[in-house]
């Protein structure tokens, strides 16, 4: 028997938290609209950062360095002299372009894979199972962390490793989701009409499947986010001088004992875009999978 | 008890061809390094002599599938190559890091169920109430925290602000350990509780609202003694399963926070090999921990089929095949 990850687990179990809310308009679902003010709110800092503050993010200033936050660098400066204020909004622009980007390639791998996998069975779905599980015992960071190793740090390693890890998960999801469809009524008197097979995955049971892997890439780019965050703190990531969180969190921790909140606010810059795609992800899946509730 | 799990060699051979797969892939990945492996492999000490020498070694003048096995063969012998900064065997290396980092693993497991469970409980009782809201709470902003952030906060509260606990280390006797391994292992807590708490939350629900609790509690069995005799072991099976799957995230994870609080362990030889460029190393940490995850599938289905005597792996494999 294998076992689904992590994030499939939660992912499933939300699932199942969300058979018991009610039936309204998306508009008035208080989950998905606090989860959309939240990202549209963060998607605004990233496309407006650099009419929200005077100064660049790169540029040094070595006499201005280590500065306590005041009315001219609110949240104060780095050890460059750099204002930290400023920074921050503009590894927003990084940190979130990423995590959205970077879901594209697996979401589109995984759902055909793993389409074809469960429509087709056999020894296409032996063979793609098998690799999955190859795929799934490496911890989604070891894997992450030694494909940017391997392939030498930057965005294009990132996407890329980040592909390579977690396509399995959307081929576990539309496996799982095209076994059951294949089973429906409909696909069954498709098929006895003689619809090609191509005809019933794309338009009968792919907008039935779908739905499910749209809400796990919710989560799926906050995971993409945290692995971003985390090379940069590995210094894995993006090259300085570019702003971004995780990096931002190194500089900081070097300081942790004189100015704490060079290493807490950029987590925090985390923390709240997580919660934003989190509390989508759940809106999400009472809105398109309203059928899964009793 | 004992002939539920005849499945246990059945299950083993099963993971064999996962098995050899992750050697596949890690094999791979020293392909994927930029020009000759050997060059890279040795990293600074590479002269013509010693590429040659290794590049004999590995066999790569020969086809690829040959050098797999070459590679493998060498593995099964124990070795996996020397290490670029540290000069010496790597899995020498490995075995010394590998009791520290199991430890941690180990308490962070401990201090999870610990924090989990209750937390799950109070939730369960009274869905939709005020604690049920703060689990809910909790279990969304512990999944959107980066864990070493977390670290560094616990670091930055506990063992700067409040000087209760030491930065970083691992300290010399065993009790030492313990207390150096204590926040690294509530970070890593923090970030495994989520999931837990989701899933026995759910389970907890649903065992309460089943027909046997309806009977106990009519025979006047309430409260923590409820929970304890006839809720815990039920509402425990489905969270096994998923505790064996996270296992393999909370891996992922303590390799990072061994980093932050310089726990001497895997993570930190992975995490050093990666600032020396020391592939030898990295690719043995990721062979280690992905085997390792292998089997802690198996010994989940184990507890799984341990504890609930109405799962019967075997019976379910015969039927399938």
């Amino acid at each position: 028997m294998s076992t689904p990850t992590a994030v499939l687990v939660g992912f499933k179990a939300r699932r199942r938290a969300s058979r018991r809310r009610s039936l309204k308009p998306w508009y008035r679902n208080g989950t998905l609209m606090a989860g959309i003010v939240i990202v549209a709110l963060l998607v605004l800092v990233a496309l407006c950062a650099p009419l929200l503050t005077p100064y660049s993010p790169i540029a040094q200033h070595l006499e201005d360095a280590l500065q306590a936050p005041s009315a001219a660098h609110w949240l104060g400066t780095d050890k460059y002299g750099r204002d930290v204020l400023t920074r921050l909004l503009w590894s927003t622009r990084v940190d979130l372009r990423i995590g959205f980007l970077a879901v594209f390639i697996p979401f589109v791998v995984g759902s055909v894979l793993g389409g074809l996998a469960g429509y087709f069975g056999g020894w296409l779905d032996l063979i793609v199972m098998r690799i999955v599980d190859v795929f799934f015992a490496f911890p989604f960071y070891i894997m992450v962390i030694v494909l940017v190793f391997v392939l030498g740090s930057g965005e294009a390693s990132i996407y890329l490793a980040i592909a390579a890890v977690s396509w399995v998960s959307y081929a576990k999801i539309i496996r799982g989701e095209v076994l059951v469809a294949k089973q429906q009524d409909y696909v069954v008197a498709a098929r006895l009409g003689g619809v090609p097979h191509a005809t019933i995955l794309l338009r009968h049971i792919g907008p039935n499947v779908l739905s499910q892997a749209i809400i796990y890439a919710m989560s799926d780019i906050v995971m993409d986010i945290m692995a971003i965050v985390t090379l940069g703190y590995l210094g894995l990531g993006i090259a300085p001088p570019t702003a971004e969180w995780g990096s931002m969190i190194l500089d900081g921790q070097e300081f942790i004992t004189t100015q704490w909140e060079q290493a807490t606010i950029p987590g925090l810059a985390v923390v709240v875009t997580s919660l934003g795609l989190s509390l989508l992800g759940d809106g999400l899946s009472d809105l398109l999978s309203p059928d899964r509730r009793k | 008890m004992l002939h539920r799990l005849r499945f246990v060699p059945g299950r083993i051979v099963q993971a064999i061809p996962v098995a050899i797969g992750v050697t596949i892939l890690v094999f791979l990945m020293s392909h994927l390094l930029p020009g000759n492996p050997a060059v890279a492999l040795l990293g600074d000490r590479a002269t013509p002599d010693r590429v040659a020498a290794l590049s004999k070694h590995l066999g790569l003048d020969k086809p690829l599938w040959l050098q797999y096995l070459i590679f493998l063969g060498n593995l099964l012998r124990g070795s996996l190559g020397e290490s670029l900064s540290y000069q010496q065997p790597v899995s020498g290396l490995v075995l010394h890091a590998v009791p520290v980092t199991l430890s941690l693993l180990l308490f962070a497991l401990v201090l999870s169920l610990l924090i989990s469970v209750p937390l799950a409980g109070l939730a369960a009782t009274r869905p939709g109430g005020a604690r049920d809201l703060a689990a809910r709470t909790f279990t969304l902003l512990g999944q959107g925290m980066p864990q070493f952030w977390v670290g560094i906060m616990l670091i930055l509260l506990l063992a700067v602000k409040v000087r209760a606990f030491p930065v970083g280390g691992y300290g010399d006797t065993a009790a030492d350990h313990l207390y150096y391994l204590f926040l690294p292992a509530l970070t890593l807590a923090i970030a495994m509780c989520p999931t837990i708490i989701r899933s026995l939350r759910a389970s907890t629900i649903q065992v309460l609202g089943s027909d046997y609790i309806g009977t106990a509690r009519s025979k006047g069995i309430a409260g923590a003694q409820l929970f304890r005799t006839h809720v815990l072991r039920n509402a425990a099976i489905p969270t096994v399963s998923i505790i064996g799957v996270n296992l393999g995230y909370l891996v992922g994870g303590s390799l990072v926070i061994e980093k932050v609080f310089a726990v001497p362990g895997l993570g930190s030889l992975m995490v050093n090999a990666i600032f020396a460029r020391d592939f030898p190393i990295i690719q043995a940490v990721a062979l280690f921990v992905a085997l390792f995850v292998v089997v802690v599938g198996i010994l989940t289905d184990i507890v799984y089929t341990l504890l609930d005597p109405r799962v019967d792996l075997a019976a379910a494999q015969g039927a399938a095949s």
